[in-house]
């Protein structure tokens, strides 16, 4: 008992120093000017709460000393923010449909949020509450999904990249076709995502991202599955930082902002816009129709476009913002970079909406896909479940008969054997 | 059973069999002292990552709801699991006690997405019915994980009962107490063992639940395997690996308490004996 109560004595003392830690971890500077203060101050939001869903490390959280956005928010205003993440627009969607949720800002992408606004499931916002919306750089606004700028505001935006290594790449890359090159088989990062690899494949064929005619989708497919046999790709989403900057793989895809903050890790790495085009996309602020709270909704997106917190995002995002205060800062770090904000990028093309019938499609294909199964007809795919499941029946029901017949066996015998004892 | 026949080839067996289950929880240790966020080389020895975990606002929120969570849905479960489990030994009528065993085997045979759209489901719907804005939060949260918690009580309460032999109960009513107080006086101090594993495990299993807590969390409430999980489109930075790190520690030293409470607890038994 008393090494018990050693035990517990030491545990508190670790738990209250690291109370301690927490409590003088926090030495604040003052980000804000007094005007700033007062606006939120007088917003009157103290008290109440603001469901903000969001991608997954996606603003800046008071890491390496940057600013703690959603905190500051809290302590100027006086609400509560309930931030809670997404890791993919569709789940998003998943979570909105399925209701009993209430959140308050959502930060679709592009082509999730034309599908939102043709489901009436946007509400408009109030720009009165939005001043912050007069800094939106003019190319940000009235986007294609949104073109009368009612329901969504800009957050950031950003391009998928081909990135390469130059210590194992000796030629010159300008095109999306050497990720089928099988001298780099075993060496190649494709999206772990159907849209965005699809996207690849499309662009090599010439076709439109947004084609709904599904004999081009599946000869996509048919590509993404000739690259499956000819280089082996492994498919990433985040573990592409840490491989490629590894140096173990030749060839990435991923998103311009993040070839960024790989290359500060391993300079070897280069990145290149393939000519026969890339995918845009744009993630924007909205406001569901559940929300209960569209005055901190709207309080919110206005802060997050404060030249400051907009800067701290952008530091810590590295994608490129709207903003125009920090579109012309030149203390940002990704001021200039010819990968966040291109001069012209080759053949640009941005992601709509698709109807079901194509999603269901780009579903399936994708899987048979991944799974390596080029026959990308369905009948055959069914004819084969189907006899693999009658052979497992089959098996299970010989194996089953076999055991009761044996048992019976044993039973008969061994009546047979009491006569004998007796 | 010959002890000592333990022989060489079993003792790296056995190595063999720790090692494949530690080994990445020690690399995970290893690379959250590393000084860059990078998982292949080690550069130089730092805890700037065990710092930065303390000032990444939204982990520290996810870590305190998973662990509220936890700690609450293990007592409730716990509880509820203790009273069915005595409930359930009591029952002569030997076919409902087949039926109410079944059906509390059912959340644990059940697969975890199926338990979890299924409540979804029962939330949004009761919620529209009673005109709730908010139907998923830390409420639907809670019920979830004590409906997959409590059969894993059941069934670690159950056979302790078994074990016990009703008579001391009995002859404690006959001596004249109150049936509540010698089922707390008698039969508690037997079960305690069996309670104990019961919370240890619903709590365990609330911790690292992800998919029913993914479907039945609302905007109000996120717990850590939800946070981490969002973290796929950019990277996991190390500060998560000084947070399981740090999980795994204090798991293991209330482990380690637990145990040497239990083998003195034992020890004091067979020295009196």
């Amino acid at each position: 008992m008393r090494v018990l109560k050693k035990s517990f004595i030491f545990l508190l003392c670790l738990i209250l120093t690291f109370g301690c830690f927490v409590l003088t971890a926090g030495a604040e500077d003052e980000y804000f000017t007094d005007e700033q203060i007062e606006y939120y101050k007088n917003l009157g939001l103290q008290g109440t709460s603001v469901n903000v869903y969001n991608w997954g490390d996606y603003i800046s959280d008071g890491s390496d000393g940057s600013m703690d956005v959603v905190s500051e928010f809290e302590r100027l205003t006086g609400a509560n923010v309930n931030y809670t993440n997404f890791e993919s627009n569709e789940n998003m969607y998943s979570k909105l449909v399925g209701g009993g949720v209430s959140y308050d800002v959502i930060t679709p992408s592009d082509y999730m949020i034309q599908r939102l606004i043709d489901e009436n499931m946007l509400l408009e916002i109030n720009w009165d509450n939005v001043p912050n919306e007069a800094l939106i750089a003019d190319e940000y606004k009235n986007l294609f999904f949104d073109p009368e700028q009612k329901y969504s505001l800009c957050f950031n935006s950003c391009s998928t990249v081909l990135i390469y290594n130059t210590a194992l790449v000796d030629e010159e890359v300008t095109s999306w076709e050497v990720l089928w090159d099988e001298q780099y088989r075993d060496k190649v990062l494709m999206f772990n995502n159907s849209r965005d690899a699809f996207a690849i494949a499309q662009a090599v064929l010439g076709q439109d991202f947004n084609t709904t005619d599904e004999q081009d989708w599946i000869e996509a497919a048919e590509l993404l599955a000739e690259q499956k046999d000819a280089v082996n790709p492994v498919y990433v989403m985040d573990e592409v930082f840490n491989l490629m900057e590894s140096g173990e793989y030749a060839f990435a895809t991923y998103y311009a902002g993040d070839y960024e903050l790989m290359v500060e890790n391993n300079e070897d790495l280069d990145y290149c816009f393939p000519e026969e085009g890339v995918n845009i996309f744009y993630d924007a602020f909205c406001i569901p129709t559940c929300a209960q709270n569209k005055a901190g909704a709207e309080a919110f997106i206005n802060f997050m476009h404060e030249p400051q917190v907009a800067f701290e995002n952008t530091e810590y995002i590295y994608y490129a913002c709207p903003n125009t205060e920090v579109m012309e800062d030149e203390e940002s770090s990704v001021y200039g970079s010819e990968a966040v904000y291109p001069e012209e990028l080759p053949n640009p093309q941005y992601f709509e909406n698709l109807p079901q019938n194509i999603l269901e499609l780009q579903a399936t294909l994708w899987t048979s896909v991944k799974s390596g199964n080029l026959s990308v007809k369905s009948a055959k795919m069914n004819e084969r479940i189907y006899i693999e499941f009658s052979v497992l029946i089959g098996i299970t029901v010989i194996g089953v008969g076999a055991k009761l017949i044996s048992d019976k066996r044993k039973s008969k015998f061994e009546d047979l054997s009491d006569l004998y004892v007796k | 059973m010959n002890n000592t026949k333990l022989s060489f080839s079993s003792k790296i067996y056995i190595a063999l069999i720790i090692f494949f289950l530690y080994a990445p929880i020690v690399v995970m240790a290893l690379f959250s002292f590393n000084s860059t966020p990078s998982t292949y080389i080690f550069s130089e020895f730092s805890t700037k990552w065990w710092s930065e975990m303390l000032h990444n606002s939204a982990a520290m929120q996810a870590l305190k709801s998973t662990i509220l969570l936890a700690v609450v849905s293990a007592v409730v479960s716990t509880v509820m699991g203790t009273l069915a489990a005595v409930g359930i030994y009591n029952y002569t009528n030997k076919r409902l006690k087949s039926v109410v065993m079944s059906v509390t085997n059912i959340p644990m045979m059940n697969p975890e997405i199926v338990t979890g759209i299924s409540m979804m489901l029962l939330f949004v719907f009761s919620a529209h019915l009673l005109n709730k804005a908010n139907a998923l939060n830390f409420w639907s949260l809670l019920i979830a994980h004590v409906t997959f918690c409590l059969p894993y009580v059941i069934l670690n309460v159950l056979p302790k009962l078994r074990q016990f032999d009703i008579n001391i109960y009995e002859a404690a009513v006959d001596l004249g107490c109150k049936p509540v107080n010698a089922f707390f006086k008698v039969v508690m101090p037997n079960i305690t063992s069996g309670i104990i594993t019961g919370l240890v495990m619903s709590f365990t299993l609330s911790l690292d639940d992800f998919i029913i807590s993914y479907f039945t969390s609302g905007p109000s409430f996120q717990t850590l395997p939800i946070y981490i999980f969002s973290l796929t489109k950019k990277r996991v930075k190390p500060d998560m690996y000084a947070l399981s790190t740090l999980m795994f520690v204090v798991i293991l030293v209330l482990l380690i308490l637990l145990n040497v409470a239990q083998n003195k607890a034992q020890k004091g038994k067979s020295e009196k004996k």
